[in-house]
């Protein structure tokens, strides 16, 4: 049994839409005044960790792929992706405006002083090539091994997203160590696929 | 004889204006007045208090009952809320114990029996970059600091917390060393603005907001005020305390508020006032320079952050 691409491609919409919906339902939340006393704080909170979430579900997606059921499933990872870059910079953005109003001297010096927003920003400004050329033009235009490589700063993205959450806590860091473990597991599985794949597929 | 509460005769923003209440003024703070007096709560919505100055406005109760931290019920700001209704703040016994005279165990009820509770209304500032203004009722530290008669070389006052894991959630987990510590300079602690708080908006304080004793402190970060204090010790030396314990280079003793000065992670130069957009500068000693800088003017206030 398997997962048909058709079956997949008819999903694709209705997962687009799940995807879309948090960041609508804590708007609706924020500006109707029921995100919590510290509104601004939540819903950068609530974007940042969405986005750790959904980088991470892209990792999850070539270790899937290798059970042939799940085989097709593939065709959604550039979706998830950029549902990620959309989060991350929605995070941004409100760090941007709703934290600190346009104060970009504050913002500069935030970025350059603090060790989590610098590594933060660095995650955001290595997404930008990902987000860029996610579309079959570039992808073609580039060559496929090009684009793969690209594709690749995901490996380094994703640490320094969780390490950007780690660094932001003050205690109690099972959370943002959950998601550092999580994202190692999911990185070694990597040479563990690709090697065990060589050996039975000798060349 | 039935009581007629204050806030039953008198309007709201009047009611408060006339109380003279101390924000950044010392001198009105003495401004006393017995507890029941003071039963007055709007969870309806904030309330301006004319004497603040640069529009501050008193939070509302839901804010300060629902957004704390208070990491023995756990490390998110609802968890002290959620889970805190298990715990038992009656009957309480506070140990007085060191260098002192009269050490020994003091019942909270036959303790608040002997002394005014008074309305102060101070900000609360987080070292996380937060702040409130919350119309606290306590006492002067010094007052009970008056009546065990520390030696004259207890030169720090050390605080606990009480050690209930049975009905502290957060203290079943390693989130900090157990039970937490907090401590003051003598000079500090007999400051007329420290007070040990009983009640706020003119209720028994909640197990949220560390009932039944607390200390609070205005111009330091707000880890600094203790909650549910079990034991107030005299001692010779700086004594240790939770948050440097855990990590002295972010958390100094003194913790003093200080934009100046910024946490290794994070700036301290603005907060943002629950309620408000934007945020504020954080204004030297939380505001309350005037009245608290004399103790540290030969104090390099960098190195002791």
């Amino acid at each position: 049994m398997k997962l048909h691409l058709n079956l997949v491609k008819k999903f694709k919409p209705i997962i687009f839409f799940i995807l879309l919906m948090p960041s609508i339902y804590w708007f609706i939340k924020f500006f109707t005044g029921q995100m919590g006393i510290n509104p601004i704080d939540a819903i950068i909170r609530e974007l940042g960790e969405f986005s750790l979430q959904l980088m991470i579900l892209t990792l999850f997606v070539t270790p899937l792929t290798q059970i042939q059921m799940l085989r097709n499933i593939k065709i959604l990872r550039r979706m998830i992706g950029l549902f990620a870059f959309y989060y991350i910079c929605l995070h941004l953005t409100s760090y941007i405006i709703l934290d600190h109003f346009f104060n970009w001297n504050f913002i500069l010096k935030d970025i350059y002083k603090r060790p989590f927003i610098t590594l933060g920003f660095l995650a955001f400004l290595l997404t930008i090539p990902l987000a860029v050329t996610s579309n079959l033009y570039l992808v073609r235009k580039l060559s496929y091994k090009i684009w793969k490589k690209i594709h690749r700063l995901i490996y380094i993205i994703a640490p320094l997203a969780s390490l950007h959450y780690y660094l932001l806590t003050k205690a109690d860091k099972k959370e943002p160590l959950i998601y550092i473990i999580i994202i190692l597991i999911l990185l070694i599985l990597r040479p563990i696929i690709y090697f065990s794949k060589n050996e039975s597929f000798p060349k | 004889m039935k009581k007629i509460l204050s806030s039953e005769i008198t309007e709201k923003k009047i009611y408060f204006n006339r109380r003279q209440f101390m924000i950044g003024s010392f001198s009105s703070a003495i401004a006393s007045l017995s507890k029941d007096s003071f039963a007055f709560h709007d969870s309806e919505k904030a309330v301006q208090d004319l004497n603040l100055k640069n529009k501050e406005v008193i939070n509302k109760y839901e804010h300060i009952i629902t957004y704390n931290n208070y990491y023995e019920f756990g490390s998110g700001k609802s968890d002290p809320f959620n889970n805190s209704s298990k715990f038992k703040p009656k009957p309480w016994e506070v140990k007085i114990e060191g260098l002192v005279n009269k050490p020994g165990t003091m019942n909270l009820e036959d303790l608040i029996k002997n002394i005014t509770i008074e309305d102060r209304i101070y900000r609360l500032r987080c070292v996380e970059g937060w702040s409130m203004v919350i119309p606290w009722q306590g006492f002067s530290l010094s007052k009970l600091i008056d009546t065990v008669q520390p030696f004259s070389n207890a030169n720090y006052v050390q605080f606990e917390t009480v050690l209930r894991p049975e009905e502290m959630p957060g203290q079943k987990r390693n989130i900090l060393p157990w039970p937490y510590l907090e401590g003051l300079r003598m000079d500090e602690a007999m400051h007329p603005l420290t007070i040990l708080s009983t009640g706020l908006y003119g209720h028994d304080l909640l197990n949220q907001n560390g009932a039944p004793l607390r200390l609070v402190v205005p111009w330091k970060y707000g880890f600094k005020s203790i909650k549910s204090i079990v034991a107030i010790r005299f001692v010779g030396d700086e004594p240790e305390t939770t948050w440097s314990k855990v990590n002295p280079r972010e958390y100094g003793f003194y913790s003093n508020v200080n934009p100046n000065v910024d946490h290794p992670r994070w700036s301290q130069a603005t907060e943002r006032r629950l309620g408000e957009f934007k945020r504020r500068s954080t204004e030297m000693f939380n505001g309350y320079e005037e009245e608290v800088k004399s103790m540290y003017k030969n104090m390099d206030l960098i190195k002791y952050y």
